[in-house]
């Protein structure tokens, strides 16, 4: 569902300490920070660890051990929040494979709901 | 005979273009009322981004916006987040708190009935019966596919309602239910994700026939061979029955609201799918009063291949409803 947007586009930029890009929830309605599991995030084929990643909808910075119990917050329906990655270098100029994986913990499905994406996204040289 | 059947839209129908900001709440409004589907079904956790805390501010937005389109709500689709821990579900004292939670935000938005998700408890739901009569809310259980009308988990919800003798809790049927062929949407996706032809077409013609979901999983599967798509398509059989239209008069009485589930209308606006030719002459014989709330899901089964029109998708739904209501009320 929505996989298609769940990567804003041309929203990949360089941030001191790494980069961030927008994306928004697969679902049909907005969801507590604490249902979503887990966000995981590939660049150029190489797996981010879990640790490397924050969250932000716009009430600040969350790790996602944070998350977990941020039941005060939510990602709105096709809100576009940031998600930032801690790297060591600033990406290349150029086109990058971003992947996105959101898990979601939907209380009336019996499974996790899996929602993934990947894209070709570009940096402004 | 004129039924008492009115046509509505739940804000659903038009997710995709809500969740891509390319139309707004009102413009969805506004669309609606001028097919004459003016009863409105509203999902608050995604139309609503204040939710839960909607101030009163949000409350005379709503009804001023409805009241200038000449429009009104008719529904509000709850959700219980059961799973809001990941340590521990919800107690059953939570549950009721956020039930009666939104009880109240139904009837601050002037809302008669709410959309109950199937999964939750009846136990559960008898307890929130006194703040639903006081709040004068409907509560009704979704039917929903693999569900149906008869299903033991549905009775267990009238069950409740008769030995209460409320008319505050019943049911809340999704068309759904009434799959009588696979939907073109499906097959065309599962196509595209390299389903074979002649595997599709097998499984089509399975569901056609009516066979039990699982004979047909295990040929797909293991006989066949099948692929990822091809298996995954044959699993979707699970969620697609065709209940009997037939029963519909037995359980007319604990309806109020119907949700129209659709996932794609012919251009001569036509269900290729969904047996409303069948569905809506039962309602008209049972003189049900209610409204049928278009549900359109075919966003989600052909975005990837291309745009989507949810309101072209509506409209010819609605066109296929005001000439199978003005069919069944001529011959009843």
């Amino acid at each position: 569902m929505f996989e298609k947007y769940l990567i804003v586009e041309d929203s990949l930029r360089n941030v001191a300490g790494g980069f961030e890009f927008q994306a928004r929830l697969g679902y049909y309605r907005g969801l507590g920070l604490s249902m979503v599991e887990d966000l995981a995030v590939a660049i150029n084929g190489a797996a981010v660890p879990r640790e490397a990643i924050r969250f932000n909808e716009g009430k600040g910075p969350l790790r996602l051990a944070e998350m977990e119990t941020a039941y005060d917050r939510r990602w709105g329906f096709g809100e576009p929040a940031t998600i930032s990655v801690d790297w060591p270098e600033p990406l290349a100029a150029g086109a990058h494979r971003l992947a996105l994986t959101e898990r979601l913990r939907v209380s009336y499905m019996p499974f996790p709901s899996i929602r993934q994406s990947e894209t070709e996204v570009c940096i402004a040289g | 005979m004129t039924s008492k059947i009115k046509r509505g839209v739940s804000l659903y129908s038009f997710q995709e273009e809500l969740f891509l900001r390319q139309l707004s709440v009102e413009e969805c409004v506004a669309f609606a009322a001028s097919i004459g589907a003016k009863g409105i079904e509203v999902l608050p956790e995604q139309n609503m981004p204040s939710f839960p805390e909607l101030g009163s501010d949000d409350v005379a937005w709503w009804r001023e916006m409805l009241a200038r389109h000449d429009a009104h709500f008719t529904c509000y689709d709850m959700f219980l987040d059961t799973k809001v821990r990941k340590d521990r579900e919800m107690s059953d004292e939570e549950q009721v708190a956020s039930i009666r939670r939104d009880l109240e935000l139904a009837n601050r938005l002037g809302i008669r009935n709410m959309r109950v998700l199937v999964f939750v408890r009846p136990d559960i739901l008898e307890r929130c019966v006194p703040d639903a009569e006081r709040l004068d809310v409907h509560m009704g259980v979704e039917v929903h596919a693999p569900w149906h009308l008869e299903h033991a988990w549905i009775l267990r919800t009238i069950e409740v309602a008769d030995r209460l003798g409320t008319r505050h809790l019943g049911i809340l049927p999704d068309m759904g239910i009434f799959m009588k062929h696979y939907p073109p949407e499906f097959r065309d996706r599962f196509l595209r994700q390299g389903a074979r032809p002649e595997v599709a077409q097998f499984i089509i013609d399975s569901h056609e026939q009516k066979i039990m979901a699982e004979y047909t999983i295990y040929e797909v599967a293991v006989k066949m061979g099948g692929n990822k798509a091809e298996v995954a398509m044959a699993e979707t059989l699970r969620h697609a029955p065709y209940a009997n239209p037939k029963r519909i008069g037995d359980y007319a009485p604990y309806f109020r609201h119907i949700q129209a589930k659709f996932y794609g209308m012919t251009e001569d606006c036509r269900d290729p799918s969904i047996a409303y030719d069948e569905v809506i002459p039962e309602l008209v014989r049972a003189g049900w009063e209610g409204t049928l709330s278009s549900e359109y899901e075919g966003n989600r089964w052909i975005q990837d291949a291309g745009p989507v029109d949810s309101r072209e998708q509506v409209r010819r739904q609605h066109v296929m409803f005001e000439r199978l209501i003005a069919e069944a009320e001529a011959s009843h």
